[in-house]
């Protein structure tokens, strides 16, 4: 079972849902300059493949739908980050009438990165963190969703449903 | 008794040999990464993948076939390690006319995964399984045409025989038969499924192409037939072309061919699927072919 864990915290598949500005820290971050790989982790190219979602910037409904229905399709155990500001609170985008401002609401987060927009130090050290975290059996943010589901699927519900206000204006 | 002891002998060959296999790719990924100036994963990175996918739960599945799939290929694989001879040691299944249905049961892997990714009915897999068979195509026909003259040369169709009869070192086929071998060199590039000839699961263009639909442990099976693939595939050309020796050798030979198809990938983009077919029937076709010229001047 040990082993079984310690694979799991040094082999992370991760999917980029790249939306927003933080796509573009993501090429620093894989290739000769950052090179995460030596810590296990590649892209891939499907959620079903991947252990890990990245969401990179701001969300607008439209895309939290995909967001959404690719995290759904990640097997378990799963893990997601999160990009910048825009994912905490909105960011600068805090008034727009179409933006997520808190994703934490619609699906899981375990580690959040500060900034706008985060630098490829501060995402290898997000890796990292998520690592510890995944060793210490303290990345249970898949479970959350799990148990809470519910609730989830009430908040994500209140956004989607904007379709008879969207068609008024 | 005696057939028991063989079966538990065989077992464990094929643990080793999927452990070797990927060891190697774990090398491979670190030679890559070296030479795009990155520092790469520990060597022992895909066996943690292996795991860690044979840990997962909740996995997709589509079906029985779809499920069956990945079994069937990794099922395929062993069965062609049966009939491969590991250096000199006899295969577990060796007569006259073995290297056919070894040739035969290499198409077994890829077919089962067809069968299984196109239950899934993603598109993106229908276009990948299109793309592995249209690529089967062209690097058979180079790889059978590479191995024939070998096979003229000392009137024999088994494998053991043919790896048997060549010697070692300064008797290697590769040095009378280096057309042949620099064509079945260039089939191996396209058998394991690399540069210049990845375009089977391209994943950036479709998503991995047959493998889009799998997770969990399905995929750890697919990860463990590659990783066998890679040693039987490297076997081949090792067994055929680079004389016969100790498994020591044989781990030599084939990690160095191993090498040198990984740096080839390393700085290759990717063919069309149409071209990559028509660069097989053109370039190493031919290479092969004038390698039959071998059997008469050098007789
Ligand atoms: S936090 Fe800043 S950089 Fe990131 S998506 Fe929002 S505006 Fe863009």
């Amino acid at each position: 079972m040990g082993l079984f864990k310690f694979s799991r915290s040094r082999s992370l598949w991760m999917m980029h849902f790249c939306t927003g500005c933080g796509a573009i820290e993501m090429p620093p971050t894989m290739t000769s300059r950052y090179d995460m790989e030596r810590f296990g982790i590649i892209p891939m190219a499907t959620p079903r493949q991947s252990d890990l979602l990245l969401v990179t910037g701001y969300l607008t409904v439209k895309t939290l739908k995909r967001v959404v229905r690719s995290y759904e399709q990640m097997a378990e155990p799963k893990y997601v980050i999160a990009f910048g500001s825009c994912t905490m609170r909105g960011g600068m985008y805090w008034d727009s009438y179409n933006t997520v401002k808190e994703l934490d609401l619609y699906i899981p987060v375990d580690i959040y990165i500060n900034g706008c927009m985060p630098r490829p130090e501060a995402i290898i050290d997000a890796f990292i963190k998520l690592r510890d975290m995944i060793d210490k059996g303290e990345a249970n943010a898949w479970k959350n969703y799990r148990d809470n589901l519910d609730w989830y699927k009430q908040n994500q519900a209140k956004v989607f449903d904007i379709n008879k206000w969207s068609a008024k204006i | 008794m005696a057939i028991i002891i063989k079966i538990l002998e065989y077992i464990l060959i094929a643990f080793g040999v999927a452990i070797l296999g990927l060891i190697y790719g774990g090398i491979g990924r670190k030679i890559t990464a070296r030479i795009q100036n990155r520092y790469g994963p520990p060597f022992y990175q895909n066996i943690l993948d292996v795991l860690k996918l044979f840990g997962k739960r909740n996995e997709a599945s589509h079906g029985v076939m779809f499920d069956l799939g990945p079994v069937i290929a990794l099922t395929g694989i062993l069965t062609s390690l049966m009939f491969l001879p590991l250096g000199s040691s006899t295969p577990l299944i060796s007569f006259e006319g073995d290297i056919f249905v070894l040739f035969y049961l290499l198409v077994v892997s890829p077919l089962g995964m067809a069968l299984g990714a196109g239950e899934g009915a993603n598109p993106n897999a229908t276009i990948g399984i299109a793309r592995g068979l249209t690529m089967m195509l062209g690097y058979e026909l180079v790889l059978f045409v590479s191995i024939i003259p070998l096979m003229i040369h000392y009137d024999t169709a088994s494998f053991y025989k043919l790896v048997q009869m060549q010697g070692t070192f300064p008797n290697w086929n590769f040095f009378p038969f280096f057309l042949s071998a620099f064509a079945g060199l260039i089939a191996l590039q396209g058998m394991m499924g690399l540069q210049p000839f990845d375009v089977v699961v391209a994943p950036h263009e479709i998503a991995s192409g047959p493998m889009v639909e799998y997770s969990g442990r399905f995929l750890g099976l697919l990860q463990l037939w590659h990783a066998i693939a890679v040693i039987v595939e490297t076997g081949i050309i090792a067994d055929a072309f680079l004389g016969n020796g100790g498994a020591g050798w044989f781990i030599l030979k084939t990690f160095s061919l191993f090498m040198i198809v990984i740096m080839v990938a390393a700085i290759f983009p990717r063919f069309r699927i149409g071209q990559a077919v028509k660069f097989y029937w053109k370039y190493p076709l031919i290479i092969g072919l004038l390698g039959f010229l071998v059997l008469f001047i050098w007789r």
